[in-house]
């Protein structure tokens, strides 16, 4: 009787699914660079997201579609604070932990996102910087943790680290879309993903994933490890370099 | 000129940060302060990160203060012996500041309590000092004597047991109260990330009553090893010591500092006192305005 009901239950299943790869496009994501080198003079780069939206036929897509590109940065936990005016003095009062606050976050879509699919869907696959999913831990009152939100979000998009560009996704010949993305000297290192959503009638019909790591190579490499490996070493040789530039400073200018 | 540095992790015009190092070398020459109390907020200001700031600002003062311990040196200007007793007072402060700083830092309060000792250590000891500095200037003016140099302690470290001589600054004192300033310095300096000089200089003219050709000297001399000792803990502990930041700093200062000293002997000592009196004044009082007015952000991000 249970095998019976498997095999209903999969026969439900299977048409199903090859209506939806018939119907479906696919998604062919590239990167400009898949790996971003931090080194002396880096001051920031752009990375270009391209590729092409394909029927299952291998032709062009023959309807219109439209495009959302989400990049990631690595998260990390942080503790948000929140300052308050307390007996005449701003200090830190409220503050609340996010479990995984995104480094880096951009989205661009080809339409704004909310003529392109409804809140919900938005929310799910985070298109925009006010669904990015922070998981906020503790105790959660949803108003609190809104205006936490939304006081990281700004504080990260005036850094440059946050952003949202709803025309930031161009389609050509409604096959091939690219978008820029603006990479600050204040990046986090690590892996970064761009994940590429194809979208019609407020629904997303399609996704791939490109990764691109951001790595310190050269002496900004060697330097990082050394302080974080080696930090007595590394103390020992920055009082050393201060202490030798001051005294040669000494020495020079007794001559003159 | 971009330098990437790569512990606060951006990118820094680089001449902008030599300048800044050059303007408190010389101020450090000129007065025998660290500079520390302009590098770090400048450095924040600029968007350096405040603790990569604090680090890198303590490695840069010990570039500025070996020039300038070198400089006051060649004219006898060091008393290595009282410098010595304030270093170890230095180096037992700068644990007990370590300590203080964690406890606030993990309450979330530091930039508040930083802020606040701030206004009062440079309100107090600045308008001490414009109001000694001008009753000397407006007497030299006038051509009215001073009631000749008198030089001495205050009462409270004549009540200190155990004496000894220190010759260079003319003083016949107990030990501890050089040692219990220099603890109080090098708490503020792990607190403060400052070099300290600003109260150093202030305690030893008026508290100790030192002669004042050795002050500057002195003050420089365990501002040096202070720094040194929280490099060393900041390398240690936060990891925020920026080398490439502290080498470009340091490349201004240390000819800063060389400057400053040449120029002090030329100027009357009041007038300096003055100056430094005015810019320690200023500092708390853009310091006490920040503190009333609306911040520039709400929100602070700690890692955890």
């Amino acid at each position: 009787m249970r095998r019976l009901l498997l095999l209903l239950a999969l026969c439900a299943i299977v048409p199903l699914q090859g209506a939806r790869a018939e119907r479906d496009p696919i998604l062919v994501p590239e990167v400009s660079q898949h790996e971003v080198r931090v080194r002396q003079g880096f001051t920031g780069t752009e990375l270009l997201l391209f590729g092409a939206i394909l029927d299952p036929a291998g032709t062009r897509a023959a309807r219109g579609y439209d495009v959302v590109v989400v990049l990631k940065g690595p998260s990390e936990p942080i503790r948000l604070r929140e300052k308050a005016k307390v007996g005449g003095v701003w200090l830190n009062a409220a503050s609340t932990d996010f479990r995984s606050a995104p480094s880096y976050f951009a989205v661009a879509s080809s339409r704004p996102v909310a003529e392109i699919v409804d809140e919900k869907t938005a929310a799910i696959y985070e298109f925009g910087t006010r669904f990015i999913q922070l998981s906020p831990t503790g105790e959660i009152d949803p108003a609190e943790q809104a205006r936490f939100s939304a006081g990281l979000v700004d504080l990260k998009q005036r850094q440059g680290l946050y952003k949202e560009d709803m025309n930031g996704v161009s389609i050509s010949e409604g096959v091939l879309y690219q978008a820029r993305f603006e990479l600050p000297s204040r990046v986090t290192t690590g892996t970064y993903t761009a994940e590429t959503f194809a979208v019609t009638d407020g629904r997303v019909v399609s996704s791939a994933v490109a990764e691109v790591e951001v790595r310190k190579v050269g002496f900004e490499r060697f330097v990082e490890l050394f302080a974080l490996s080696q930090s007595f070493l590394y103390g020992l040789l920055a009082v050393g370099l201060s202490v030798g530039m001051g005294w040669i400073a000494g020495r020079l200018f007794a001559l003159v | 000129m971009d330098v990437y540095l790569p512990i606060a992790n951006l990118s820094v015009n680089g001449l902008v940060i030599v300048a800044l190092g050059a303007l408190t070398g010389v101020l450090s020459g000129l007065f025998g302060v660290g500079g520390g109390f302009l590098t770090t907020p400048l450095l924040i200001f600029y968007g350096i990160p405040p603790t990569v700031a604090a680090a890198s600002a303590s490695t840069q003062v010990t570039g500025a203060s070996v020039s300038g311990v070198l400089a006051h040196n060649r004219r006898g200007g060091v008393d290595y012996k009282l410098g010595a007793v304030t270093v170890v007072g230095g180096a037992i402060g700068s644990v007990i500041g370590a300590l203080l700083f964690r406890f606030f830092k993990s309450i979330g309060q530091i930039d508040t309590v930083i802020s606040i000792l701030y206004v009062v250590m440079l309100g107090t000891i600045g308008t001490l000092m414009a109001r000694e500095a001008w009753t000397a200037i407006r007497a030299s003016t006038t051509g009215e004597r001073l009631p000749a140099a008198k030089r001495r302690h205050h009462p409270l470290v004549a009540a200190l047991p155990l004496r000894w001589r220190f010759y260079r600054s003319g003083l016949y004192i107990s030990p501890l109260a050089p040692l219990i300033l220099g603890v109080g310095v090098g708490i503020l300096t792990m607190l403060m990330g400052v070099g300290g000089g600003f109260i150093l200089v202030p305690a030893m003219l008026y508290i100790l009553g030192m002669s004042a050709g050795v002050v500057v000297g002195t003050s420089l001399f365990n501002i040096l090893f202070v720094t040194m000792v929280t490099t060393m803990m900041h390398a240690l502990t936060t990891k925020a010591v920026d080398i490439v930041l502290a080498a470009l700093l340091l490349l201004g200062s240390v000819s800063g500092a060389q400057i400053g000293t040449q120029f002090a002997q030329k100027v009357k000592p009041e007038m300096l006192r003055l100056v430094l009196a005015a810019i320690v004044l200023l500092v708390a009082l853009r310091m006490l305005y920040g503190l009333g007015v609306t911040p520039d952000e709400i929100y602070t991000v700690n890692p955890l």
